[in-house]
This record gives structure tokens, sequence and C-alpha cells, in this order.
């Protein structure tokens, strides 16, 4: 995994609430059984016109202000419904490394972790705060230090963030899940063991 | 000290806390199905890992199947995904429902009819509704692909203890309500973000009245109020359905598994975070209005106006919908016309389902211009309903009686909703597109649905001959 570094990027508005991970990536495009290449449709149902491939100049991260962002500003309970990986994948393949927003749907919030990309949650006040500076200065570039759990604007917002500790230290590091865990062998061993004497039914009969 | 259920599956399963660092939580059950796994096989073989307890996985193939002609898959992406779930599942070694097996059907169907999830079980999958296992009273959850990867590799989870909430039903269901209506007029208290963080347990006299059919139907769409999971207290309705199943405990072992699964009820007094009560005489049947699991009124309602919304998001969420659901503020639901109608889905594809549109469609014709098609959620649904003759009830109405599949509920095989059409659909989510680009969905009942075919709009079916 990427480890997160500190960074100053363009922060795109999408002033929405509830955008759910079947807009993020529409189901006809999660056919692929590799994790990558799922940038280009990213919103795809939102980001073009009906022939599927020119740009719907109505959609806001198709504004030119917005090329190259990697700071998403969204409205409450972003990435609800399907558990679908490939939203962050998308996202993160699109080129967004930190999504913000007052609330996160459970599974997309993990998910964004396993594939480092910060997911940021502010009160709604922060939230209209950020919003209102990028609508009034589009192209604006916002400063996210994951070390200070600090978002920093030009206009004079430094906004503080919380973040799991063990989450935070994950991202900083590009630490593998699995690579953790397993460090934890005997103890998962030692569980098993109890377990089939506990729950014999559980387990195929030896 | 008192615990809930929650609490008592969540020690149950702890494997280990460290100081710095996530809680492990040993995973008992794992599902599979092909859209969301390919990845996570391929991160193993990347690393070298091995699956590690074969035994705790079963497989399906499900979402990209088309519901006619099923072997017949025309999209090269979908089929490659169908045959890389085959390849790695006969690599490792693991339980297949695949496609030319008599079992197959949709992941949450299956399981529970072969009895593989039990009490007190931690169960994942790469999708959300694995909530529909709750209604076991097993912590089921879904979980992204590298989770997937995860839980292979080391047959646990990193994990955060979830708050806790009880959502008590009580009293008596009005006639043609069921446990559909219970779960969307629970989401319309709660809102599709009210659960967030929340472990669900469903409780109350209206809950233990359900069927395991009921049970797994309203645990289903506790991830549409935006729980972790739903709950409900396993008892006799739960053993009795378990006892005899493939994969059920047998012998010495059924009193102690049972024994068990007693033990892990909510204890007297347990504290929860939250409390959401509803009486059961107020749920009508439901019909969801816009583009949102919580945008969902009573049949006998109206469509609502974005003044009716003190909270500005959700007033600009409602203007939102009903511009994509082309509807007017203050139009009755029972003059919504309908092109589609779809039966079927995890939530609502099983037996019961069949058997309660069957009994609206005697007799009767679909209504001119409607297109309606039953998916029975797995292969031996289906062939229990041909038992009993249903199929011929629905294809003398005018139906379709299709093979098992996810089909229109989430619309990646094949089945979806042309541009504008709008359907009333059993299934769970109403998002925009969901069903088909441009596609309108209604969630309804089964017998909602059935009595809508026939009329060609919906009806409140307690007044409708
Ligand atoms: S029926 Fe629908 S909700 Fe259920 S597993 Fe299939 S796609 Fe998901």
């Amino acid at each position: 995994m990427q480890p997160y570094i500190k960074h100053t990027s363009i922060a795109a508005l999408m002033d929405r609430s509830n955008v759910d991970t079947d807009q993020i990536i529409p189901k006809n495009f999660m056919k692929k059984v590799e994790r990558t290449g799922f940038g280009i449709n990213l919103f795809h149902n939102w980001r073009y016109l009906a022939d599927n491939i020119t740009p719907n100049p109505e959609f806001e991260l198709n504004k030119p202000a917005f090329k190259g962002a990697k700071i998403l500003v969204a409205g409450e309970n972003f990435g609800c419904g399907s558990s679908r990986e490939h939203a962050p994948w998308a996202i993160a393949d699109y080129g967004f490394n930190t999504v913000i927003s007052t609330s996160f749907a459970d599974i997309f919030y993990s998910n964004c972790f396993k594939n480092s990309i910060l997911p940021i949650i502010v009160t709604d006040e922060q939230l209209a705060a950020l919003m209102a500076e990028i609508a009034g200065n589009e192209g604006v570039e916002f400063t996210v230090d994951l070390e200070a759990q600090k978002v920093i604007t030009p206009g004079g917002l430094s906004i503080s963030f919380e973040v799991d500790a063990f989450r935070k230290e994950s991202l900083l590091d590009g630490l593998d899940d699995i690579a953790w865990t397993l460090k934890h062998e005997e103890q998962i061993s030692t569980y098993e063991a109890a377990q089939r004497k506990r729950l014999p039914w559980l387990w195929p009969s030896a | 000290m008192t615990r809930t259920m929650y609490e008592k599956i969540w020690d149950a399963n702890l494997v280990h806390e460290p100081e710095a660092g996530s809680p492990l939580l040993f995973v008992d059950r794992h599902l599979m199905h092909e859209v969301t796994s390919p990845q996570a096989f391929e991160g193993l073989r990347l690393q070298n890992r091995k699956v590690r307890n074969v035994h705790s996985i079963l497989g399906t193939i499900d979402h990209c199947v088309p519901t006619k002609d099923r072997f017949n898959i025309v999209d090269v992406i979908a089929k490659k995904q169908v045959e890389t779930m085959t390849a790695n599942c006969e690599e490792n070694e693991i339980n297949l429902y695949g496609m030319d097996s008599n079992q197959n059907g949709v992941i949450h169907i299956v399981v529970p009819e072969h009895g593989f999830v039990h009490p007190g079980m931690v169960v994942c999958c790469g999708d959300s509704h694995t909530a529909t296992h709750g209604a076991f009273g097993a912590l089921a959850f879904g979980i992204g692909t590298s989770e997937v990867e995860h839980v292979m590799a080391t047959q646990t989870l990193q994990q955060k203890k979830a708050k806790t909430m009880l959502v008590k039903v009580e009293g008596k269901l009005p006639a043609f309500s069921t446990a559909k209506d219970i779960a969307l007029a629970i989401i319309a208290k709660t809102g599709t973000a009210g659960g967030t963080g929340y472990v669900m347990e469903f409780a109350g006299n209206t809950i233990t009245d359900l069927t395991m059919e009921g049970r797994m139907t309203l645990c289903n769409m506790a991830i549409e109020a935006g729980a972790r999971a739903g709950l409900v207290a396993p008892d006799q309705v739960t053993f009795d359905y378990l006892e005899g199943k493939e994969f059920a405990p047998k012998g010495d072992e059924w009193p102690m598994a049972v024994e068990y699964w007693k033990s892990l009820v909510s204890d007297e007094g347990a504290e929860f975070d939250a409390l959401v009560e509803l009486k059961a005489e107020d749920i009508a049947p439901q019909v969801s209005w816009g583009t949102s699991p919580e945008q969902v009124i009573s049949v006998t309602g109206v469509v609502p106006s974005p003044s009716d919304f003190t909270n500005e998001v959700k007033s600009q969420a409602c203007t939102n919908a009903l511009k994509y659901m082309a509807l007017e503020a203050g139009q009755k639901i029972t003059d919504i016309h309908i092109d589609v109608v779809f039966i079927g889905s995890c939530t609502n594809g099983r037996i019961e389902d069949f058997r309660a549109a069957a009994e609206l469609l005697k007799g009767k014709k679909v209504a001119d211009g409607v297109q309606a098609f039953a998916v029975p959620g797995s292969f031996p649904v289906k062939v229990q309903a041909e038992k009993e003759g249903l199929d011929k009830i629905f294809i003398d109405a005018g139906w379709e009686w299709r093979d098992p599949g996810c089909s229109m509920c989430l619309a990646m095989n094949g089945d979806e909703l042309e541009d504008g059409q709008r359907s009333a659909s059993t299934s769970n989510r109403n998002f925009e597109g969901r069903q088909g680009k441009g596609g309108r969905t209604h969630l309804v009942s089964p017998a909602m649905a059935a009595a809508a075919s026939v009329a060609g709009h919906f009806v409140d079916i307690r007044d409708w001959k």
C-alpha cells in the first residue's frame, strides 16, 4: 500500500448528500477481476452524457477547475449502499486520496483505509465553510496533514479531525493489514483450538 | 454484569485485543460470490498466502447469472467473472454451489437453506446484505474485498466495537403488512444513516411472531438503515428451522448447541446505546417514492413535498428525488402507474414470498402494458414453488417464471429497466439507476407487487378485490 503523505491539492466540491456506491461506480462496471482501471467510470451515470462518452458539462467534477483534484468534499452519508470495494478503487484510481464529509457509511469508511484513502469527518459548520471556500474560489488548494490531523485552507480555516490511532499509523506507513494480523498467528491458533473444544460442531470432524 | 446479544457474540469471538492496534475478531463463516472475491484471491496468490479454513467458506454464483437462458452469458467480462470464481473455488477446494449445481441461487437465500449459519457465529461476506443472517442471531455483516482477502488468510477481521440499538416492535400487524413493511417503516423512522455505527437488535412480540423467512427479510434491510448488522434473538422458531439441515449440528451435538444458543440472548435489563420503538398497528403496507429507502410512505399516503421536511438536506433530497422519479408532490401513491414488476432478490425471493404473491394473483391477469417477472431466490425455492403449483398461477396471470439469480435487484445480468421505466420491486434498493440507467424503482412487499401488476398502479391490497 502507498503511504499517505502530507499534501496540498485541489479540492473538488460535490454538494450532494447520500452519494451511494452505486453512483460512485455503477454495477455494469464492476465485472472486472482486477483492482485497477475503475477510475474512468467513477460517477459514470452523472459524469457522461447519454452516449456514455461525452463528458456531461453539468457534472461538477467535469469542471476544468477541479481537474487533478486529490481532495473530494461532499455532503453527508457519503458511500452508503453496496459494500463494493470497487467504489474506493474507482475513487483512488481517478486520483482522489482524501474525502471530506460530515459522515460516511461504515463499510465504505473502512474500505477507504485499505486503499490509501483518508476519509475525514468534519462538523456541519466546518463542511459548510469548506464548501463555501471552494464555491467562492474554484480550484483552491487545501492542505491535508494526517500526522497533525489537520485540514488547512488558504481562506484561513484550520480544521482538526479525529482518526483512529491504529488506522492513522497504517495509512502513514502504508502497512499491509494481513501482515500485521499474521503477527498474531499464535493467538489465532490458540483461539481455534479452544473453539474446537467448546463448539466442536463448527469444525469438520477430524 | 448484563450484556446484550451483540456483546456476548463479540466476547465469544474476540481472539485478541492488543494494546496498540485493532481488536481481532474470529470469523466462523465466510460467504462468497463472484463479484467481490476475484481480487481477493488474486491478492492471496501474489503474496503466496493460503486459505486458512476452507470449511468456513460457502460460495455461489448469482449476480451475473441471466435468469433466462442462464448459461448464455453474453457479456464477456461477466463470463470471465463466473469462470474466475469457479476456478478459484476449485483451486482452493471451496464448497461452491456453482452454475450447474441444483442448489445454486442468491447467496443469502442459499446459505440458510443449508443451515450453514447458526446463532452466535460471526459471519461475513463481500456483500452488504450479509446482514440477512442476523435473523439467526448471528453477527453477520458485509465487508470489502481487501477484508475478504484478510479473512481468507487469517480467519479474523480487524474490527471496532459497534454501538447497540434496540428496535422494539410490539403489537399485531395489520392484514397484508409483512416483514418488508416493518423494515421500510423502521428505515422511514431512523433514516438511512440512523443506524450508522450501530448493530440493531430487533425485538418485541411482532418480531418473535415472524417466521424465519420474515426475520431474514427484516435483517436483510438493516443495512439500508445504515446499521452494521441486525440481530434477532434465537428461539424455538430458529431451532426448528435449523434442525436436520445439512450443516446443522447433529446427534449429541444438537442439544449442546441449542443450549449454547439459548445462552446468547440479551440479558434482562442489558443496556443499549439507543432505543427505537414502533407499534405494529401503525405499519400499513409501504411504498417507497424516492431514491433512498428512507423515502417511503404508507400506501394510503401521498408523495411528500420538499416543504414537508424541516431538515434542509432532506428537503433538498426530496426535490432531487421527485425530479428523478418524475413524481408530483401531493400525488396519491395509488395513482402511480408502473411498467415493470419484479418479485425476487435476497430480500423477498423465498418460498413464503411467492406464496403470498400467488395468493393475490389467482385467477387474475396482468394489466395491459405491464411486464411482470418472478425470480425465485434459488433452485430449491423454484422447485418447491413448482411442487405447490405456484408457477402455474404466475404464468396464467401473464407473469414470466424465471430461473434464480440476483436479476433486476441490481441489474448486472441482462434484467434491467429501460430509461424512464418505473418498477414495483421487492428488492431492497431504490437508488438512482440501481435497476438500469434512468430506471425508477418503488420498493414494496411481494403482495403489493403482485396487486400492482394486475391493477397497473399501486393499490391498497387491504380493500382491493
Ligand atoms: S439479490 Fe440483490 S441485494 Fe441480494 S445479493 Fe443479489 S444483488 Fe445483492
